[in-house]
């Protein structure tokens, strides 16, 4: 077999080829509503709500609903309730997190345990799995990536007002409960339809980590978020590509593969890019200002 | 302060307000009227900010009223030190987002470009349009959020320490631009613990702790009385140029002092 027929051999097989798509689609989402998350000081909500989702995976079964409509409202529910008690500063954000996704991972866990599962495997919802890939995952993909975009070129300007300084955005119009709601639906969606590709476990750092490397590579917002989207998709297939040659878990390969990425523009950018990235997750206790000629 | 016969533009009545524990606000009156200049003083935790947001309208009182005439455009200027300098945007973006909009195309208008450009200008700051927000020295910071206050046009500019953390330059620029702003019709209220810098060049002033202790011109504010009840502290008030100058009295509290 010559190396381009050995390249090629995966395609052969539709099961490869709708995962591949999947892992496109996947990390573009991941990688385009990261930049929100992670300027927004949320990279531990996708992190919780990925283990909150599994827990509706768990259950959805149990009380006859399909797995995908279960598992997102529940997504939804504990996303809406985490932001609910941070809004209420009784508990910080991250307490909240901490309490809602992993009780919910943890009776997904029992759930599971004790009644077994008709949807993906344990071990695929935890790592992620080109098996199994349905014609209506990648319809769920589209319209979730669909859904994003359209909400966040409409409320373009009222996302990044509210991210970048909340109180003064809620004076000047935009409304910080509906963007807020907003961004909780946007990412509910977008974990419930990535999970079976990267796995509960690697999701976050799907969202993370094409944000952070399009952070270090520019100083704009707009091109941070053609970055980032695009930088996620290529890892997803690259990282789709590798899983089959190297047979391990999808979500792995895709997540080693923007990793790697991230140590590249490390290594080309320096500290100068570090620097830039340092102010991510640190919102809104934002550090010091600069002052030039100071 | 309002005009005599004009509106108040807002207008708290006997305000009480808290987080939860004991009132930050107790029973706190002041209406602000069109072409207003007031200065909000007290110490840290005086209640400062928090009759700033009772004015903005982001918090409510737990008691009394806040009556705000409809209609009126508000604009807020946070202080510089709770803003993220790292935030990933320009000057003209950070200017172009009090202007929201609904387009299926978020990117600015011509026209939008147009009066981003020329509020830029008019604050002195055209030039830096495509820079990171960061590499702004602190005045510029400051200008670049009046520019982005000012694209709202509002009737009401409500700041937040202005002058915290600049240097004097910097608040001569400040103080300039909003005698500026306010001698062409818009109403100004700020808050400052900087009584010889800021206060003193004010026209109206009200001391603040817990509850409004003194309102004013500055001659009736800043004198010794009001300024301990206001800030627990025993201060001297001397004349310079018919304005008044705070001298502390840290003698009184046993520093030693350096003998030439």
């Amino acid at each position: 077999m010559t190396l381009v027929e050995t390249l090629l051999d995966p395609f052969a097989y539709e099961f490869f080829v709708k995962g591949l798509v999947a892992a496109v689609l996947a990390g573009a989402l991941c990688g385009l509503i990261g930049v929100f998350v992670t300027l927004r000081g949320m990279s531990y909500i996708g992190h919780g709500l990925s283990h909150a989702i599994f827990g509706g995976y768990a259950a959805a079964p149990l009380v006859g609903l399909p797995i995908v409509l279960g598992a997102g409202l529940w997504g939804l529910a504990s996303a809406l309730a985490i932001n609910a008690v941070a809004r209420s500063r009784r508990i910080g954000a991250d307490a909240a997190i901490g309490v809602v996704t992993t009780a919910s991972f943890a009776l997904g866990v029992a759930l599971l345990t004790r009644f077994g599962t008709t949807g993906p495997s344990f071990d695929a919802l935890l790592f992620g799995s080109i098996n199994g890939v349905a014609s209506a995952d990648l319809l769920l993909l589209t319209g979730a990536l669909v859904f994003a975009g359209v909400v966040f070129t409409v409320g373009y300007r009222s996302f990044l007002f509210s991210s970048f300084d909340p109180e003064v955005a809620a004076v000047s119009g935009v409304r910080l409960g509906t963007t807020e709601t907003m961004l909780m639906v946007v990412l509910s969606l977008s974990i419930l339809a990535t999970l079976q590709i990267i796995g509960v476990t690697l999701v976050a750092a799907t969202l993370v980590i094409p944000a952070v490397v399009a952070r270090m590579a520019s100083d704009a917002f707009s091109r941070m978020l053609w970055i980032s989207t695009t930088l996620g998709a290529a890892a997803g297939a690259v990282g789709m590509y590798l899983s089959w040659y190297l047979e391990v878990p999808s979500g792995t390969t895709i997540v080693l593969v923007n990793a790697l990425a991230f140590v590249v523009v490390l290594v080309v950018t320096g500290g100068r890019a570090l620097r830039r990235a340092a102010g991510l997750d640190d919102h809104p206790a934002a550090p010091a200002p600069v002052l030039a000629g100071r | 302060m309002s005009p005599v016969g004009a509106l108040p533009l807002v207008d708290v009545r006997g305000a009480s307000f808290g987080y939860g524990g004991a009132p930050v606000l107790s029973d706190v009156s002041l209406a602000v009227g069109p072409g207003a200049f007031t200065g909000i003083v007290g110490p840290s935790g005086s209640g400062k900010t928090s009759l700033l947001r009772l004015l903005l309208g982001t918090a409510r009182p737990q008691a009394g009223s806040v009556v705000r005439q409809p209609g009126v455009a508000v604009s807020y200027v946070p202080q510089l030190e709770t803003v993220d300098w790292n935030f990933p945007v320009t000057v003209a973006e950070c200017v172009l987002m009090s202007r929201p909009t609904r387009r299926l195309l978020p990117r600015a208008t011509p026209a939008e470009k147009v009066e981003v450009a020329a509020v830029l200008e008019r604050l002195g700051i055209g030039e830096l349009a495509r820079r990171h927000i960061r590499e702004l020295s602190g005045g510029q910071q400051q200008r670049m959020f009046l520019a982005r206050a000012l694209l709202r046009q509002p009737a009401l500019l409500l700041l937040d320490e202005p002058t915290s953390g600049v240097d004097v330059g910097t608040r001569h620029e400040v103080l300039h631009l909003l005698d500026d702003l306010n001698r062409d019709g818009m109403a100004v209220v700020l808050t400052t613990h900087d009584l010889n810098g800021m206060a003193a060049h004010l026209p109206h002033l009200v001391a603040l702790h817990g509850r409004v202790i003194a309102a004013g011109p500055p001659e009736h504010v800043i004198v010794p009385d009001v300024l301990e009840r206001t800030f627990g502290a025993r201060m001297e008030v001397l004349q310079h140029l018919g304005m008044p100058v705070v001298v502390d009295g840290g003698d009184r509290l046993g520093l030693r002092t350096v003998a030439g």
